[in-house]
């Protein structure tokens, strides 16, 4: 039986939904335009005003704020509250620049606490369940959302914060943690590290969930935590700039991540025309905080790549869904004015079991019209001695990326010395278009 | 059945010396070596002396290296030996992905064949066909 943690809002039917909004949206603009002097700037020059917002959909008329105009906000530029009613500041981590910081007020952050519980509840989590907090707890949003989470929903919460693996592999299995969150690359490290243990996590453990979320990880890493401790997956997804963790959960259906739509209105937007897209095409995120209290954020451009998933969810949450991310705008190519994004390109590879996954695309310019060669290599085991094999693989692969990508790309098989192998991130797009 | 050696090989100056150096610089030797080309790639097959050795050393060097099994067949070394031999693959439904062929003493010829499917080399021991050992042709 799916068991919800607010039914009455996670099952509330659209148009109802719809209502409390556009209630709740234009509560939200008014905060900031009241209380934070950039809106009122940004909407000046926008030529924008409160009274033009009658509908969700006049939305569109109003600026976007983005990261860069959150450093400049820096410190408290964006906070719509005094220092009395802030009950917490949280900041991100700042590797591409300033660092951006957050205000919340103890209703932000009792709101932040219901909308991981939903996920909690996704999972099959109630107070009577244990979970395991292993995001790292500070600054960063991972380990204190993921706690307000479980204390939310009545859970026994431990707070391992991450690190000192052994000791909560341990813990999780004398005290029997039943969900485990943290982030993908720790949860695989935790299932590796129990099996070397001698464990079996799977079966010898009581874990029936993870909820997993903050960094990217592909089908066959979720596959392989799902497999390797025996769990359902939940993808979460969040920012610490809109709350952290919990803006968006994963139920037992799948297929995308449940927006909290009471708190969250989401568009997407072509990231070059900056126009609002229609449900299912893939775009920028924009999320609007529609509860926030102490940092309203309007518009704000997440840079994530992903689309909206209208279709009802056998779950019964009426909520819509976000897609699995593909990618960050700043990655994406145009490429012959069609938009693309390196995963798509991995998504292709991926599904061809003769072609390695270290890929390299080169972009050039014959005159106007751009070309793209991606650089492939055959796993050791293909029957490179049969030319008609080669041959035949490459104009699979350029075939199912045409009907992909819609735009042809040249394959170019290479050795596996041509494609420069790289412990962290890999230079796999080489644009040498002038 | 007999072993080859298979060597990938992107179209690039020098890179097919690049290869056989490797392979000489590992002291092996090579007996025959034929080329298949295509707009962007080559694949060198080689019978040399240790086949899986050479495909080591080069797998080590960087290279896309792979030992095949093919069909080594001694014909006689006249008109129409070859296309009876390949008549007989037809009739058996044996599909010759490829082949080449190079003399040896004796007034004798070797084709070397890669046939798909399994029992290729036994048909062509029941029809009389004198298929070679690895050992007749480079050292183990």
């Amino acid at each position: 039986m799916t068991q919800y943690f607010q039914p009455e809002i996670e099952t509330m039917p659209r148009e109802q939904l719809r209502e409390l909004q556009l209630a709740n949206l234009k509560a939200s603009m008014k905060n900031a335009y009241d209380n934070v002097e950039f809106y009122r700037g940004s909407f000046a020059d926008a030529g924008v005003g409160l009274d033009d917002l009658e509908t969700l959909e006049d939305l569109a008329k109003f600026p976007f704020i983005t990261k860069q105009d959150m450093r400049d906000a820096y410190p408290f530029g964006l906070f719509a509250r005094k220092n009395e009613d802030v009950a917490r500041i949280h900041a991100s981590s700042g590797t591409t620049g300033q660092a951006t910081i957050v205000g919340h007020t103890a209703t932000d952050l009792k709101n932040w606490g219901n909308c991981f519980a939903r996920g909690i509840a996704m999972v099959g989590g109630s107070d009577a369940s244990t979970i395991q907090v292993s995001y790292g707890y500070g600054l960063f949003t991972g380990g204190l959302g993921a706690h307000a989470g479980g204390e939310a929903i009545g859970c026994t919460v431990i707070p391992t914060s991450s690190g000192n693996t052994k000791r909560q592999i341990q813990m999780m299995k004398d005290l029997g943690t039943d969900i485990l969150a943290c982030t993908p690359s720790y949860a695989l490290l935790i299932a590796d590290t129990a099996i070397e243990m001698g464990y079996d996590p799977a079966s010898e453990f009581k874990i029936s969930a993870v909820i997993c979320g903050a960094e990217p990880a592909s089908e066959n890493m979720r596959q392989e935590i799902a497999d390797k401790l025996g769990v359902q997956y939940c993808d979460v997804y969040g920012l610490s700039e809109i709350m952290g963790p919990g803006v968006a959960m994963e139920c037992a259906e799948r297929g995308g991540l449940h927006i909290a739509e009471d708190q969250f209105y989401c568009e997407i937007v072509d990231p070059e025309t900056l126009e609002v897209l229609p449900d299912g095409q893939w775009g920028e995120l924009v999320i609007t905080t529609l509860t926030r209290e102490c940092t309203p954020l309007i518009r704000y451009r997440t840079r994530d790549v992903t689309r909206i998933v209208s279709e009802p969810c056998a779950c019964g949450r009426t909520h819509r869904k976000i897609d699995r991310l593909r990618g960050r705008t700043d990655d994406m190519l145009i490429i012959r004015g069609v938009n693309v994004f390196p995963s798509q390109i991995e998504q292709v590879i991926t599904e061809f079991p003769e072609i390695a996954t270290q890929y390299q695309i080169i972009l050039t310019n014959d005159g106007v019209l751009d070309r793209v060669e991606l650089r492939v290599e055959t796993v050791p085991e293909f029957p490179i001695d049969e030319v008609r094999k080669l041959e035949d693989l490459k104009s699979r692969l350029a075939s199912e990326l045409k009907s992909n990508l819609q735009i042809a790309v040249n394959i170019k098989l290479v050795e596996p010395k041509s494609i420069e192998r790289s412990e962290g991130k890999a230079k796999r797009i080489i644009d040498n278009r002038n | 059945m007999i072993s080859q050696l298979t060597i990938f090989l992107e179209n690039r100056k020098g890179h097919l010396a690049s290869a056989t150096r490797a392979i000489s610089d590992a002291g092996i030797n090579m007996h025959a070596l034929y080329l298949a080309d295509t707009e962007d790639f080559g694949v060198a097959r080689i019978l040399c002396d240790t086949p899986e050795r050479a495909k080591e050393v080069l797998v080590e060097g960087g290279f896309r290296a792979a030992v095949t099994k093919v069909i080594a067949v001694e014909l006689d070394d006249e008109p129409g030996s070859l296309a009876t031999l390949l008549e007989l693959c037809d009739d058996e439904d044996m599909n010759v992905e490829y082949a080449y062929c190079f003399i040896a003493d004796g007034g004798k010829v070797i084709d070397v064949l890669k046939i798909g499917g399994e029992n290729a080399e036994s048909v062509l021991a029941e029809r009389g066909y004198k298929t070679l050992e690895a050992s007749s042709l480079y050292a183990e």
